[in-house]
Parts: structure tokens; C-alpha cells; sequence
């Protein structure tokens, strides 16, 4: 058994090494040593814990049982999860950090003895704030992340869901809840303990439901923030330094992510939380648009136009994951290459479900990273490119975002696409992107429209370059 | 007069804060998903505080409710330590530079 101080000053160190783990992050190269940083953090968090508590009886076997059985199928998941799935899977993680927040919470008030917090009834009144602030927010994370994964994954649909009413109930739970940690902490009752819990657990439900899919990326991200701000709840109930330091990190990395999402999409966080796009605005942009003329084209065509290029820019979106299209994308791009074209991909902030995910999803199908750029990056180089490729990109491009104000979209940051000398779209049909409005670059008169499937069409291109 | 050492834990919260939020901001988008997996393994940290809930027991009753959820949540956040490092890790080494002596 080692003596507090020991154990606090190894649980700092572990707090130190997971932020080299994020400092690892700031490139490529780095990132693999972080990673490493973070598993040696948490090895010795997880073995002074051990080491403080002094308990090797059968308890422990049961510990390490645990562990064992989370961590095996935690790996296999790792393991197992394709590229594509990420947002789901980031989703459902945060679910499970809610609920062990959640568990642990419940664990200490129903035996605070263990904790060194009080006896039951008498639980210390700052450790009982701690504790139940750490859990509302953990069953609001769980069951908002719950909702998030359901939606990613298609078993619900990711269209928003709002009825009467909504906004104001969710103020009075919202309100509630404040006032039953009040009540908690003067009563000490277990049944507002309780009833706590459930209301945490249904707002984090009514929280999310109104958020339609191709928000995700600022729902993931800010409950990876709540999950953070969860953790550091239970920090402070547990007075363990490497517990309230990771939930500072991790609450403000998800709050910076929620807020590079919202700037990508020119929204207010509040505007995204209080529900869909197309329900704040469904007027004018329905009109007449559908006469306006196409050109389409077939795979033919665009292999000739790219194999006369110079310079081919590609632009991809949440379309090329649904598709699977990264392979083959890659593919066409070699080929490309090897006729000496240059080749550079853009990708807008928000494009597909979660923050980087088009990043990921071009590493898996070995697109080197440094050909891989973001929007301040590469916006200007369009209008020196001969060929801009948009496969599974939609309002990303739209480029009423910077002519007309009356736009939902007016004055999101976009793509220049429209500036190259030719623009292939890879689409399925005409229909509206996720904002609901029609995208202008159809009609433009350098716009060849390729209507297909984005992994059909990228085979096919490359069989007729 | 002593100050509570509540006070210091919640020195230690805010400049954690301060420290997210600047190195956080130098993560390169690129790897934004990874930031997100990894954040999600090490805010499993809280697998601390199970492992003193499941501990909790005495030697001739190891499974009182208390520790049942303390044992509940260590899988909990055992599936997130390792999924969450193990699929940075596998992210993280799909990130390759251009070869240079391509051509």
C-alpha cells in the first residue's frame, strides 16, 4: 500500500502524459508517440489505484476479470470496426463513459464509506454536489449518445424529430434538474437521487432527437465534451487529480470541436441545439429551379476532360463513405498520377459525420496525408485548377452561400469549386443537399453532372482513362 | 486560516482547461477523429474511481450493490481504454507522407 501523496503525485503524472497524448496530435508524425503517452498514462493510473487501495483478495480477481472481459471486447470492436463506422462508433463510446460516470456516481452514494465521503444520509455536502453534477451529466451524455448512435447508424432516422412544445419543455426539465440537485443536497434523499437520474436520462434523450444527421459532427463533438465535463465531476467526488484534469482536457477539446463545426456551417451552436435545418426555413428556394437546364454526362466524358487536365482537385463528402467510394477514388487517382496529373484533395470542416472523418477515410485507402488539404488551405487554388472532382459533397460547394443572403447557407465558408475550368459532380439525382435548397453549381455552364453511384462512376472513370 | 483543498482541485480544473484549450487548438484537423477516440479512452480514466467501488466489499461479500455497479462500470470503461487506444492507434498508422522516390 502506497501513502496518498505517493499516489497523487502518480495520478498528476498520468494527468501529465494524457496531455502530451493530445500534444501528440498536432501532426502525423508525432501522433503515434502520443498515443503511446496516453496507454503509459492510464497503465499507471490504473496500477496505483490498485496500489492505494492495498485490497489483493478475491476482490481484486474480480477487478481484473472485469477489465479483462471490457477490454477484450473493447480490442475486438477496435479491431473489427470499419473506417466508414467511426462516427458510430465514437458515438457509442461516449455512451459507455456517460454510464460508467453514471455508475460510479451511484456506487459512491450508495457507499460513500469507500470513498472517504461521509456515511449514507450524511454524505459531505460539497462531495454530494460533485457527485450529483457528474451524474446528471453522465446520464445526459449516455442517453444523448444513445440517440446519436441510433441515428448514425440508420436504425433511426436521421431526419429530425420536433413536435409542439418542445423547446419549453425542455427548459422546464432543464430547470428541474437544477432544482433536484438542490433538493438533493439538502435532503440527502435517495429517491430524488433517483428520480435525478431518470430526468438526466430523458433530457438527454428530447436533447438530440430535434438534431437531424448531418449536424453529427457538432453532436458528437459536444457530447465528447459532456463526457469530459462527466469525468471531471466524478474527479473532484473522488478528490483524484488524473480524473479532473483528463475531464478538463477532454470538456474543452469537445467544446473547440463543437465550435470549429459550427463555424464550418456559419451556425450559432444554439441554432444547431435547438433543432434541423430545413424546419427554420422552408420558403422561397423551392420555385422554378427544377427547368433550369443540366448538362450530365458519362463516365466517358469525364475521363476525357481529366485525362486533358493538368491539375485535378477532388472534393469529397459524407456521399463518397456512404458509397464506400475512398478505394476506388484512390484508384482513379493513381492512375491520374502516373499520367502526370496533379492531384490534391479538399475537404470542407463539416464534410461527412464527424470531425476529420474524410481524413480518416483517405488515410484507410493510403491517400498520403500530405496531398490532403483544408479549406483556407486550398480555396485559392481553384481557379488554377482545370478539373474540381465532387464526389458525395453537396452544400459544401453550393456557391449561393456567398451570392444570395436570403440562403440558409449565406455565408458559411465554401468550397470555390465554381472557379475551376470544369466541375465534375458525382450525385445520384438533383435532390436538395442536407440544408434543403438547390445547389447552383448544377447549373453552371462548366458543370458536367455525373449521375451515379460514386463508386460505379469513380470504376468507371478509371476504366476509360 | 487554511485554505480547503477544494480550492486547489479547482485550480487545477481551470488551468487544465486553459492547457486543453491551447493544445487542442494546435491538433491538426486532419486528425480530429483520432482527438476524438483518444479523448474518449482517456476520459475513461474515471475507471479509477470504479475500480474503489468495486473494491468496496469486504472479503465475505464482494458483490454488494454498491460494488456490483463499481464492477459494471470497470467493464464499462475497460471496453472504452482499449477500444478507444487501439483504434487511435489503428487510425494513426494509416497516416502516410507522399513516398518520395515515387517515379
Amino acid at each position: 500500500m502506497i501513502s496518498a501523496n505517493l499516489s497523487a503525485i502518480f495520478y498528476l503524472v498520468s494527468g501529465v502524459l494524457f496531455i502530451l497524448a493530445l500534444r501528440g496530435l498536432s501532426s502525423p508524425e508525432t501522433s503515434r508517440q502520443g498515443n503511446f503517452f496516453g496507454i503509459l498514462g492510464m497503465i499507471i493510473a490504473v496500477t496505483v489505484t490498485f496500489l492505494s487501495t492495498g485490497n489483493f483478495s478475491t476482490g481484486f480477481a474480480f477487478v481484473l476479470i472485469f477489465i479483462l472481459a471490457g477490454g477484450s471486447v473493447g480490442a475486438l470492436i477496435a479491431y473489427r470496426i470499419p473506417m466508414t463506422a467511426m462516427p458510430e462508433l465514437v458515438a457509442g463510446f461516449h455512451s459507455l463513459v456517460g454510464l460508467a460516470a453514471v455508475f460510479v456516481a451511484i456506487s459512491a452514494f450508495l457507499n460513500p464509506e469507500a470513498f472517504n465521503l461521509g456515511e449514507p444520509g450524511n454524505i459531505k455536502l460539497g462531495s454530494l454536489v460533485e457527485m450529483s453534477l457528474g451524474a446528471a451529466v453522465g446520464a445526459i451524455t449516455f442517453s444523448g449518445s444513445i440517440i446519436a448512435f441510433l441515428k448514425l447508424q440508420g436504425i433511426m432516422s436521421g431526419s429530425p424529430i420536433t413536435f409542439k412544445g418542445q423547446h419549453p419543455l425542455n427548459a422546464i426539465i432543464l430547470i428541474s434538474i437544477i432544482i433536484l440537485i438542490y433538493l438533493l443536497c439538502s435532503s440527502q434523499s435517495s429517491n430524488l437521487f433517483w428520480l435525478l437520474l431518470a430526468v438526466s436520462f430523458l433530457i438527454g434523450f428530447l436533447l438530440i432527437i430535434p438534431i437531424g444527421g448531418a449536424d453529427m459532427p457538432v453532436v458528437i463533438s459536444m457530447l465528447n465534451s459532456y463526457s469530459g465535463w462527466a469525468a471531471a465531476g466524478i474527479g473532484f467526488t473522488l478528490e483524484n487529480t488524473a480524473l479532473i484534469i483528463t475531464g478538463a482536457l477532454v470538456g474543452s477539446s469537445g467544446a473547440i470541436l463543437s465550435y470549429i463545426m459550427c463555424k464550418g456551417m456559419n451556425r450559432s451552436f444554439f441554432n444547431v441545439i435547438l433543432g434541423g435545418f430545413g424546419a427554420t426555413d422552408d420558403t422561397s428556394n423551392s420555385t422554378n429551379k427544377e427547368q433550369r437546364p443540366v448538362k450530365s454526362g458519362n463516365a466517358d466524358d469525364a475521363a476525357f476532360l481529366m485525362k486533358n487536365a493538368s491539375s485535378v482537385i477532388i472534393v469529397p463528402g459524407y456521399g463518397m463513405a456512404v458509397a464506400q467510394a475512398q478505394h476506388a477514388l484512390r484508384e482513379m487517382v493513381d492512375t491520374l498520377k502516373k499520367n502526370d496529373i496533379k492531384v490534391s484533395y479538399a475537404i470542407h470542416p463539416v464534410a461527412g459525420r464527424m470531425p476529420g472523418h474524410m481524413n480518416v477515410l483517405l488515410a484507410e485507402a493510403n491517400v498520403p496525408y500530405d496531398e490532403v488539404f483544408e479549406l483556407e488551405e486550398i480555396n485559392n487554388d481553384f481557379a488554377n485548377a482545370d478539373v474540381a472532382f465532387v464526389i458525395g459533397a453537396n452544400d459544401v460547394t453550393n456557391p449561393v452561400a456567398k451570392t444570395d443572403p436570403q440562403s440558409p447557407i449565406f455565408g458559411m465558408p465554401v468550397l470555390d469549386v465554381e472557379k475551376c475550368k470544369s466541375v465534375l459532380f458525382v450525385k445520384r439525382s438533383l435532390s436538395p443537399g442536407y440544408a434543403g435548397i438547390d445547389n447552383d453549381l448544377f447549373y453552371k455552364e462548366n458543370t458536367l453532372m455525373l449521375f451515379a453511384d460514386a463508386k460505379k462512376m469513380t470504376e468507371d472513370i478509371t476504366k476509360n482513362l | 486560516m487554511e485554505i480547503d483543498p477544494l480550492i486547489f482541485r479547482l485550480s487545477i480544473f481551470i488551468l487544465s482547461i486553459f492547457v486543453g484549450y491551447y493544445v487542442v487548438w494546435s491538433v491538426t484537423p486532419s486528425l480530429h477523429t483520432p482527438l476524438m477516440s483518444v479523448t474518449n479512452a482517456i476520459s475513461s480514466v474515471i475507471i479509477v474511481g470504479a475500480i474503489i467501488a468495486g473494491l468496496s466489499g469486504n472479503s465475505d461479500n464482494i458483490f454488494n450493490t454498491s460494488s456490483i455497479f463499481g464492477f459494471l462500470a470497470i467493464a464499462l470503461a475497460a471496453i472504452n481504454i482499449f477500444g478507444g487506444f487501439l483504434v487511435t492507434q489503428r487510425m494513426l498508422a494509416m497516416y502516410k507522407k507522399k513516398k518520395k522516390d515515387k517515379k
